[in-house]
């Protein structure tokens, strides 16, 4: 116990990593997922099928892979994609990036299962209704797609959270000095790994305990006035 | 004949490690790792996925039931397995109980806590216990109140209508949810490759290192998870055909 104590602003550190990376990773992902939820919903074939095979291949591939293609591979593609065109001289792919942009983009195809969802779930009637009443597409949007929509979508969304937070575990494989990775250093050079990783158990349990809460909280708020069976 | 043979082998050798943007051909020479390394995947993905179901029905049952002593600690084992990354789950396991000696003079060390194929196959059979557990106790919770009131009235046994009536349809009521925790179990073994094993990914990452390549060794391991994953969804889709047949919409057919 007193070596976690000693180590506690290396843990401290890295467990603010993780949050940044998992917030980063979810704005990116309710972006892409409210995109191609509107790609999937639209009357265009095309963008429908795009959007399909954006969800088809990641529930067809892990999430450390794309991970990994995106930091060893991308870098070389963008230097490449640099060098043939002149735009720029050298990029660099740096862990944190990889890990939002994978990530996010993993669970951007969760996120659009989740937001078409919860679109579908609003009576058409209401939209309707809202169009006779002359608001434009975006007031419409504004006021009673997405309020409704939330409430639709948390239960789902809180889900999605919660394996997202557990992801970014992953980012340390390819070294971002989150707090899996500052955890397992400390331990190795205190020789005690076990007492480090339990702990690193315990921070990821406060996170999620944590933000099961809050979303609940939320999940509570947007349910006011809603009848329940 | 040979000799074009030979010539046309070399063009595409040729080909492949000037022309295209992959060197396919040496991805070639080396499928049969990438073959082993999917072995090794499905052999622990299923060995787990089996270890763990059998361990979640008792415990779905005693959490379903609402079993006096059992229910809290069945409940913080899966709320504990469920609230954290495997990774860190299999780290604990291979490089955390090293620390103890008394864990390494035990009989256990040798053969077993020692070697990451154990310490993988038990930490994902827990972690997939608990995911199990908790689908299934919500399948059982959902049995209809109906069927049990039957059973019962023929004079049934509670045990005999937990084995007849309650699991047989809650394992039905529960193969969708099943199909989606058996994918996320092929996706989580990539933790293999994190301790030392040549899964697939294991297998692609020491392709890049030992040709110091970009992303030959990732592409090819997508593919092989891509056809993984495409043949567990067309078995479930069988399965779920076989299994839920009776639920499923008919067209009516008038006399």
């Amino acid at each position: 116990m007193d070596s976690i104590w000693e180590y506690r602003n290396l843990l401290l550190a890295g467990t603010a990593v993780t949050v940044q990376l998992a917030l980063a990773s979810l704005a990116l992902s309710v972006v892409l997922g409210l995109v191609g939820a509107a790609a999937k919903l639209a009357a265009n074939t095309v963008s429908q099928k795009i959007a399909g095979a954006y969800t088809t291949l990641v529930r067809g591939v892990p999430d450390l892979v794309l991970m990994m293609l995106l930091f060893y591979g991308g870098q070389q593609i963008a230097n490449d994609l640099g060098s043939l065109t002149g735009w720029w001289d050298y990029l660099e792919i740096n862990q944190f990036i990889a890990g939002v942009w994978s990530i996010g983009f993993v669970f951007g195809a969760y996120m659009t299962e989740t937001f078409r969802g919860a679109i579908l779930a609003i009576p058409r009637g209401q939209i309707e209704a809202g169009i006779a009443c002359g608001m434009r597409p975006f007031l419409i949007f504004r006021r009673i797609t997405w309020p409704q929509m939330i409430r639709h979508a948390l239960p789902s969304f809180t889900n999605n959270w919660l394996v997202l937070i557990k992801a970014t575990a992953l980012v340390s494989v390819i070294g971002l000095h989150d707090l899996v990775w500052n955890a397992s250093t400390a331990g190795r050079s205190v020789r005690e790994p076990f007492t480090f990783m339990f702990a690193v158990l315990i921070i990821y349990l406060i996170l999620t305990a944590c933000s099961d809460v809050g979303l609940r909280w939320l999940e509570r708020r947007y349910n006011v006035g809603v009848d329940r069976a | 004949m040979a000799d074009t043979e030979r010539t046309f082998f070399e063009y595409l050798v040729y080909v492949s490690e000037n022309r295209s943007p992959l060197d396919f051909m040496l991805v070639a020479d080396h499928i049969d790792k990438f073959f082993y390394g999917a072995l090794l995947t499905i052999e622990i993905t299923v060995l787990a996925l089996f270890i763990g179901g059998v361990m979640a029905i008792p415990l779905a049952i005693a959490r379903a039931y609402r079993h006096r002593w059992l229910n809290v600690p069945i409940f913080g084992f899966t709320y504990f397995f469920r609230g954290t990354p495997l990774l860190v789950q299999t780290y604990l396991v291979y490089y955390g109980l090293a620390q103890f000696d008394f864990v390494r003079e035990s009989f256990l060390w040798d053969p077993i806590l020692s070697s990451p194929w154990w310490c993988a196959l038990i930490t994902f059979s827990l972690n997939t216990a608990a995911y199990t557990t908790e689908f299934l106790r919500g399948a059982i919770e959902n049995t209809a109140k109906g069927e049990i009131e039957a059973a019962r009235a023929c004079g049934m046994s509670p045990a005999r209508v937990i084995r007849r009536i309650v699991l047989p349809s809650a394992f039905r009521r529960a193969l969708p949810a099943y199909s989606n925790e058996v994918i996320f179990m092929l996706h989580s073994s990539v933790v293999l490759s994190t301790i030392t094993l040549q899964d697939i990914l294991g297998v692609g990452r020491w392709l890049n290192g030992r040709y110091y390549l970009a992303y030959e060794g990732f592409i090819t391991a997508m593919l092989f998870y891509m056809a993984l994953v495409f043949l567990i969804s067309k078995g479930f889709r069988v399965w779920e055909k076989h299994w839920l047949g009776h639920l499923r919409a008919r067209a009516t057919v008038e006399n």
